[in-house]
């Protein structure tokens, strides 16, 4: 047991790392309801939800309407093709086939190369082809770059723990291969796939460094917060920023509540 | 007509290794079969080829006369209860026993209905909505036992299925086991490396060595008539002697200890002495190393008991002797 003074160090050390990790977050959520006459930083002057109705309207300058729905929806689309790979690459890397190291060193490399140069040969293959860049085709496969080495390494792990008697089982007593994975295989990993849902969730709804080079005109929501931070001086941007960890958080809660109920239903 | 039969079954693996050497084997019906040995003798591997979950490299399968060599597992006959139990985790024991009927398409309240009827045989009712994680070991066992029952197969294959339970429950274990195979009439195949349980519930015991079948029996015949030294000494409860003729064993509870006189005889030092309450274990090693042992009555030993170290001669009569072939 550490001493009173170690206590005491310890919990400053605690509380600074608190305030480091959470503040700043903080500090936009309480801004962004600014009263209608305040500015970027402190004091608040009055207490509104004027710049969360702005948020909805034209602006001057960006479009957040447009771009947080491109943003949910290419999220959406990584999240459901992340989900569907991972869990099948999981299942076919239980078996050692031929260039299945190789394939496996490969699929990891993504993942250490630096962001911004996969984005960068992403965006240039696209252009040597000429084919234009879309956030729905270039930037979704840049995203995938990302998500699909995390989801491929998370169903490793599980099926690394996988009893395969579990399948013998099924198939003694009369389950086809896909009655097997459809009755046992998939509901003793579903909480791990929907683990992995919600990463490829967040890891897209948020990824910037892939993405800036490779979504064409249109921008998703990162890309258009950063081009709106220098030109805009308004609090809309942080009701932007609160709005968006209340998706985030609500992304969370849902999974958790879906976790919640398998784990019920076993119960 | 017999429930299984071997026909020149071989088991290859890829790296060459031959788990299961050419064995033939023929099991009468309703009848409780015990595959013997050590461990990576081919016991299993010849389970999970008769089971259908081994792919067999030569040879043939017959059950109920059907060869079933290239059949999947549902399509023989024949169930399997796993070493693991491998029930479903997310599913409730009724649902692990009922899902051999759901894969058949049988509807659901037939299907729970006969889960509970098959729950019921194992007393197991009460537990019915439980999750495996929420059952002990030994209801554990009894749920996969029911689950792999409700198919009404004509064979149950067992792979050590009493290994992971303690002492206790293995004994009551086994009473139950060989209960059930004589109330549904049918054909247990069980793999152990327990002679000890192969004696207390086989049949028929089929002791294996290095992927071929030693000896195939009736375990007091077995017991009696060790076909050779490793099936002597891999069964237990005998010595194994050497003589210029050739070896033979001798029951160690056929052995005495008394002075040097003109029978068959080992002399040595007492170099292990254990007391098991009603008998007591004897060692003696003779001057040259070659060790044998007595199993005495406990009341035999404690009238002229001795002590370790102490000198001390093993007799035995002639007529005890059986003669190894190797």
């Amino acid at each position: 047991m550490p001493g009173r003074l170690g206590r005491g160090l310890l919990t400053a050390l605690f509380v600074a790392f608190v305030l480091f990790l959470y503040g700043p977050t903080l500090t936009i959520v309480v801004l962004s309801f600014q009263g209608p006459d305040g500015g970027l930083t402190f004091p608040m002057n009055g207490v509104s939800l004027h710049w969360f109705r702005r948020l909805f309207e034209r602006q001057a300058v960006g479009d957040f309407g447009a771009s947080i729905t491109r943003s949910l929806a290419l999220a959406a689309m990584v999240t459901l093709a992340t989900v569907v790979i991972s869990l099948a690459a999981g299942m076919a890397f239980r078996r050692r086939f031929v260039g299945s190291a190789a394939l496996f060193y490969l699929t990891i490399t993504s993942l250490i190369l630096p962001s911004i140069l996969v984005g960068l040969g992403i965006g240039l293959a696209f252009n040597q082809a000429e084919i234009d860049t879309h956030w729905w085709g270039s930037a979704l496969g840049a995203q995938l770059t990302w998500t699909l080495p995390f989801g491929l390494l998370i169903m490793l792990a599980v099926f690394n723990r996988f009893d395969g008697a579990w399948e013998e089982a099924a198939r003694d007593l009369g389950a086809t291969s896909w009655q097997s994975f459809a009755h046992v295989v998939l509901p003793i990993v579903a909480p791990s796939v929907i683990g992995i849902a919600l990463f490829g969730f967040t890891l897209s709804f948020d990824e910037f460094a892939r993405t800036m080079l490779t979504a064409g005109t249109d921008n998703t929501l990162p890309l258009e917060i950063l081009g709106m931070t220098t030109t805009v001086t308004t609090p809309v941007l942080y009701a932007l920023g609160t709005a968006s960890t209340l998706v985030s958080f609500l992304a969370i809660g849902l999974a958790l509540a879906l976790l919640w109920r398998a784990r019920r239903q076993r119960a | 007509m017999n429930d299984v039969e071997l026909i020149a079954v071989t088991k290859r693996y890829g790296g060459g290794a031959v788990a299961v050497d050419g064995i033939d084997l023929v099991i009468p019906p309703a009848s409780y079969t015990c595959l013997l040995g050590p461990s990576g003798c081919g016991k299993t591997s010849t389970l999970r080829m008769i089971a259908g979950h081994e792919e067999v490299s030569e040879g043939d399968i017959l059950l109920a006369g059907r060869n079933v060599t290239a059949l999947p597992p549902a399509k023989r006959g024949t169930a399997m209860m796993f070493q693991s139990y491998a029930l479903f985790p997310h599913l409730s024991a009724r649902d692990n026993v009922a899902f051999g009927l759901r894969m058949r398409g049988v509807a659901k309240v037939e299907r729970l209905a006969r889960a509970d009827k098959f729950l019921e045989l194992v007393h197991l009712s009460h537990l019915a909505e439980r999750l495996p994680a929420q059952l002990s070991g030994g209801q554990q066992q009894r749920v996969a036992l029911a689950r792999a029952l409700i198919t009404e197969p004509r064979v149950l294959l067992l792979d050590e299925p009493l290994s992971a339970l303690d002492p206790f429950l293995r004994a009551k274990m086994r009473e139950e086991l060989k209960r059930l195979q004589r109330e549904l009439g049918i054909s247990f195949i069980h793999v152990t490396h327990s002679q000890e349980e192969a004696m207390a519930l086989a049949d028929l015991t089929v002791v294996m060595d290095h992927g071929r079948i030693a000896q195939a029996g009736p375990p007091r015949e077995v017991f009696e008539k060790p076909a050779s030294s490793f099936v002597a000494r891999f069964i237990g409860g005998h010595n194994v002697l050497a003589r210029a003729q050739g070896s033979f064993a001798v029951r160690t509870d056929r052995m005495r200890l008394a002075a040097a006189g003109n029978g068959p005889q080992h002399a040595g030092q007492v170099s292990a002495l254990e007391y098991l309450g009603a008998a007591v274990r004897v060692v003696v090693a003779a001057a040259d190393g070659t060790e044998a042992e007595a199993l005495l009555a406990d009341a035999d030993f404690h009238a002229a008991p001795v002590a370790l170290g102490q000198g001390a001669t093993l007799v035995w009569d002639l007529a005890d002797e059986h003669a190894l072939a190797a």
